[in-house]
């Protein structure tokens, strides 16, 4: 997908250099070849380079399938540009293959004309055959119609490393460190940034860095003096509103947030937490800022992190549990006991392909109806959503926000695809974040008949509904709290069929009324008469923009509302609905936010689904939406 | 949008509140109606609680009882303190968490045998070894009570319940062996018949740092009465109930006329000390770094018809879970904003 081209003379090494708008790469090797690696620092240094950026990493659940097989492929997509970009890229300009299988498995996502850069040391009989090429491609017609650059990759590293003392079988592992060096050359990417970045990651293994850099070196070098690549291309940074920036993954973005919240809220941060993909770099994060006031629990299982994050809630701490889709159905009970115990509780769920097992590492948008539903009893909880890496940080301040004002549980949910891809994110001032401190009970809020001051746990705030917050330690309020339904105000055990109608109609109108809070959506591209409205939520957010974009630049009129709360929904969300003469609603389930908007809204919501583990492109939501307005 | 409450500043908890005001039973007995059947042994354990809480030295804003699901479990309700009522077995979670939040309360969690071993094992398993700070009273009356009868992880094998008419066939958990063989710091078995003992058992546990582990044999007059007739009854007691006394032989019986040594091949027997030379008789150490010899104790009387230990059997120190690893309190925006500009960052305009 290269946009425009410029040929100029110049730029590395004398060769003649182009510029282009934008390029998608695609590195793919075998799970234990480092792709992941070399792809995030190629992003890296694409943005320290200014350039906008998207990412998508894709990697198989095994930590080492076996080598030279399909299922063992993993592969990193960037999308680099000099624009604004939204998606890692319908399809790749350039793809870097470490093996057969690698080739096999990433040609068909390769843009006609494409640049396919082979590691043709990895093509021997077996790894065909492995691959389940009987014949080596490059003899056969399928590589026709691409520009191939054939590099003995693994030879010059392990030729240039074997000099420094290092075992072959070690040296080969340096070839990611060789694309690397290609790949920096080709797209004039300043390599002092990655030596740098090098000698800090392998500090302390003088072996194992020394491989690097030479393997990294000769990768440049290989640029420089090959015939192959006759032409570098240069992508020019991005206009972009001034301040400071970095590049950030979801992960990363939802962890700070979290550890913001703390701040703004001025509590403790604990999370208690259970390893699961692709969850688990939040705990890995938060595990490393005790400094930030963040304790992290890793529990003994998914129930234990939840249950002993209702306790730190109870304890007065900002609570949270984060896991992935089998985890939020363990949770379920414990979040229904947060429900009722009417305590501050985020719970993260970063969603993958299911049910049960299904894509451990593979994005999908399927547990929406188990975080509005998945509980028993009318146990009404509110949903936000992320829509792209950086909005991790926002969503991250907002689930605590309504967690600690009103006393709740909030499901926040990103996905794996937006929990492993990386954008540039302009840091906010953190004077302007909100501010998140609610405060504790400290005095009797209640006068016994015989005129005793004392403390009653579930009297309300008249606005908020949302009851005081007494933790243990302080005196003069001791009470007790439980699961078993409440007597409205004093919480005294109550199995009176009154009260529970009243309770049961409090609860869920203490979260409808976080709507008042709530921003009203924006609607985006063409609000007046749209042709059609595209509703979106979640991480479905870049592929939706984009398209949108292509379709009113043809001349069509789209709208296109993308959804931060789930539950409640936006106050003006019904009103935007009925104005629009169709709505579509993209999603990566099989209909779920359309459900909720049928129902809710008695609007007829058409879902466009896709389930396949892998995001939408926008060329397929282009598809889509011209279906709609023929 | 509604504004937001205006904030109020807590003291920290911990802080120098001078010496903590004396209190009495009555104290801690909240104004809730106590809902368990007449004659169940949870009264008398209750009792026995609220009465060795004066001697803790605690005050009650800083006392937190947290249950799971069952009868035993609902005694957060009647102790006047902070309490919370979780969900079924998961006690022992919930109070880690509570502990971990702020370390200068006592917390306690009282559960059921069904509470803490069947549904609620892995969490007992996990906060023991952990070494949480927790003093977990375990009432074991070897039954489900409040599903009404059915047979629990510590019946009897061949126990014949609503569940099991044609008598149980799982092999029961001994509540002290699961708690030693998790590395338990501070091991001990009381029961409902015997205030005192109950007394000066809970606030040994209490006192010790970490996970306190304190088995009751309790009874359940209504699905499983008689459940230790034959150990706990006072006619029984001077045949059945075997003293642990740190740092002396074991010796119950009258006169002292029975005792305990260790078989290198069966582990703790019971003897008849006339038979055996007095020197043979097992000296009770509860501070023994290895749990073998508690564990052994432990197995003494794998039914409730046979002498059986009664009395702190391990009590050693550990480093106490979180302390080390004590976050600090949040540094507020400003460590935030240097957080958010750590590592790689570039500047527009």
């Amino acid at each position: 997908m290269l946009d425009d081209t410029d040929v100029t003379v110049g730029g590395s090494g004398g060769k003649p250099s182009e510029e282009v708008t934008g390029v998608v790469i695609r590195l793919a090797g075998d799970s234990g070849d480092g792709m992941q690696l070399t792809g995030n620092q190629f992003t890296a240094v694409s943005a320290l380079a200014g350039n906008a950026l998207s990412t998508l990493p894709d990697f198989p659940a095994e930590i080492r399938a076996p080598a030279g097989t399909l299922p063992g492929v993993s592969a990193f997509q960037v999308h680099i540009a000099g624009h604004e970009v939204t998606t890692p890229g319908d399809a790749a300009d350039v793809l870097v293959a470490m093996n057969p299988a690698a080739l096999r498995a990433e040609l068909p996502k390769v843009v006609p004309g494409g640049t396919v850069v082979l590691n043709t040391d990895a093509f021997g009989e077996r790894d065909l055959r492995k691959a389940g090429y009987d014949v080596d491609p490059r003899d056969t017609g399928d590589l026709e119609g691409f520009e191939v650059v054939e590099v003995p990759m693994t030879s010059l590293t392990v030729t240039a490393v074997k000099e420094l003392g290092v075992k072959s079988r070690d040296a080969e592992r340096s070839k990611n460190f060789f694309a690397l060096g290609l790949l920096c050359w080709m797209y004039h990417r300043d390599p002092e940034g990655v030596r740098s970045w090098i000698r800090d990651r392998f500090n302390g293994k003088d072996q194992v860095l020394a491989a690097n850099l030479t393997a990294f070196e000769v990768g440049l070098n290989f640029g420089e003096t090959t015939e192959l690549i006759p032409v570098t291309r240069v992508v020019p940074p991005v206009v972009r509103e001034p301040g400071t920036y970095r590049s950030i993954s979801g992960n990363t973005a939802l962890s700070w947030g979290l550890i913001a919240a703390g701040q703004l809220a001025e509590l403790p941060l604990f999370l208690g937490s259970y390893p699961i993909t692709p969850a688990s770099d939040i705990l890995h994060e938060l595990s490393r800022h005790p400094g930030m006031g963040v304790r992290t629990f890793q529990a003994e299982d998914e129930i234990a992190a939840c249950t002993a994050a209702i306790g730190a809630a109870f304890a007065g701490d900002l609570a949270v549990t984060t896991t992935s889709g089998p985890g939020l159905a363990l949770k379920a009970e414990a979040i229904g006991l947060a429900v009722s115990l009417e305590l501050p509780l985020v719970v993260v769920d970063i969603q993958r392909g299911g049910p049960s097992t299904g894509l451990p590492t593979k994005t999908e948008q399927a547990d929406l109806l188990q975080a509005m539903f998945g509980r028993h009893g009318e146990s009404p909880v509110p949903v936000v959503a992320a829509s792209r890496p950086s909005d991790c940080f926002d969503a991250a301040v907002e689930a605590a926000r309504i967690a600690l004002a009103y006393r709740t549980p909030v499901i926040l949910l990103s996905d794996g695809y937006l929990a492993n891809s990386a954008e540039p994110w302009r840091l906010p001032a953190v004077e302007s974040l909100p501010d998140l401190r609610v405060g504790f009970a400290t005095e009797p809020n209640h006068t016994a008949p015989d005129g005793t001051p004392e403390f009653w746990p579930y009297l309300r705030d008249p606005d908020t509904l949302a009851r005081p917050w007494a933790v243990p330690g302080t005196p003069g309020l001791e009470h007790r709290i439980g699961g078993i339904e409440k007597a409205d105000g004093s919480g005294d055990i109550s199995y009176d069929p009154a009260n529970h109608q009243r309770m049961t109609e409090l609860r869920a109108a203490k979260v409808a009324g976080i709507a008042g809070t709530v921003p009203p959506v924006e609607v985006q591209g063409d609000a007046e008469d749209p042709e059609v409205l595209v509703v979106g939520w979640g991480s479905t957010w870049g592929a939706i923009t984009d398209a949108v974009e292509r379709v009113r630049a043809g001349g069509r009129r789209v709208a296109h509302v993308h959804l931060r709360h789930l539950n409640p929904f936006p106050p003006n969300l019904g009103e935007v609905l009925a104005d629009a003469p169709r709505v579509l609603v993209p999603e990566m389930n099989l209909g779920q936010l359309a459900l909720l908007l049928r129902s809710t809204f008695l609007v007829d919501a058409r879902p466009v689904n896709k389930v396949a583990g892998q995001p939408f492109t926008a060329a397929e939501l282009v598809v889509e939406l011209e279906k709609i307005l023929d | 949008m509604t504004p937001p409450p205006t904030p109020v500043s807590v003291a920290a908890p911990g802080r120098d509140r001078g010496p903590v005001p004396g209190t009495t039973r009555a104290d801690w007995q909240s104004d809730q109606e106590v809902r368990w059947c007449p004659g169940c042994g949870d009264y008398s354990i209750l009792a026995a609680f609220q009465f060795a809480l004066p001697d803790m030295g605690v005050r009650r804003e800083d006392v937190v009882v947290v249950g799971g699901i069952g009868c035993a479990a609902r005694f957060p309700y009647y102790v006047d303190s902070y309490g919370l009522h979780g969900i079924h077995g998961r006690a022992p979670a919930i109070a880690t968490g509570i502990a971990l939040a702020n370390p200068d309360l006592s917390v306690f969690v009282v559960g059921g045998d069904g509470d803490l071993l069947s549904i609620g094992g892995n969490h007992l398993l996990h906060a023991l070894r952990r070494n949480v700070d927790l003093t977990i009273l375990l009432f074991n009356n070897r039954i489900y009570g409040l599903t009404k009868g059915q047979y629990s992880p510590t019946s009897e094998q061949g126990k014949v319940t609503k569940s099991s008419p044609r008598g149980s066939e799982d092999a029961p958990l001994h509540p002290l062996s699961v708690a030693l063989g998790a590395d338990a710091t501070f091991v001990a078995r009381t029961h409902d018949m015997d205030r005192a003992h109950m007394v000066e058992t809970f606030r040994r546990a209490h006192a010790h740092r970490g996970a306190a582990f304190v088995e009751v044999l309790q009874n359940c007059n209504v699905f499983n009465d008689g459940a230790y007739a034959e150990i706990t009854s006072k006619s029984a007691r001077e045949e059945m109930v075997i003293p642990l006394r740190q740092g002396e032989p074991i010796r119950f019986g009258p006169d002292g006329s029975r005792g305990v040594v260790l078989d290198p091949d069966v582990g703790a027997v019971v003897v008849d000390v006339a038979d055996v030379a007095e020197d043979a008789l097992l000296v009770h150490d509860e501070t023994r770094d290895d749990p073998g010899i508690a564990f052994a104790l432990s197995r003494l009387a794998p039914n409730p018809d046979a002498p059986t230990p009664m009395g702190v059997f391990r009590a050693v120190e550990r480093p106490v879970y979180g302390i080390a690893t004590s976050p600090g309190p949040p540094p507020g925006r400003d460590a935030l904003g240097a957080l958010l500009h750590s590592g790689s960052t570039w500047t527009v305009g």
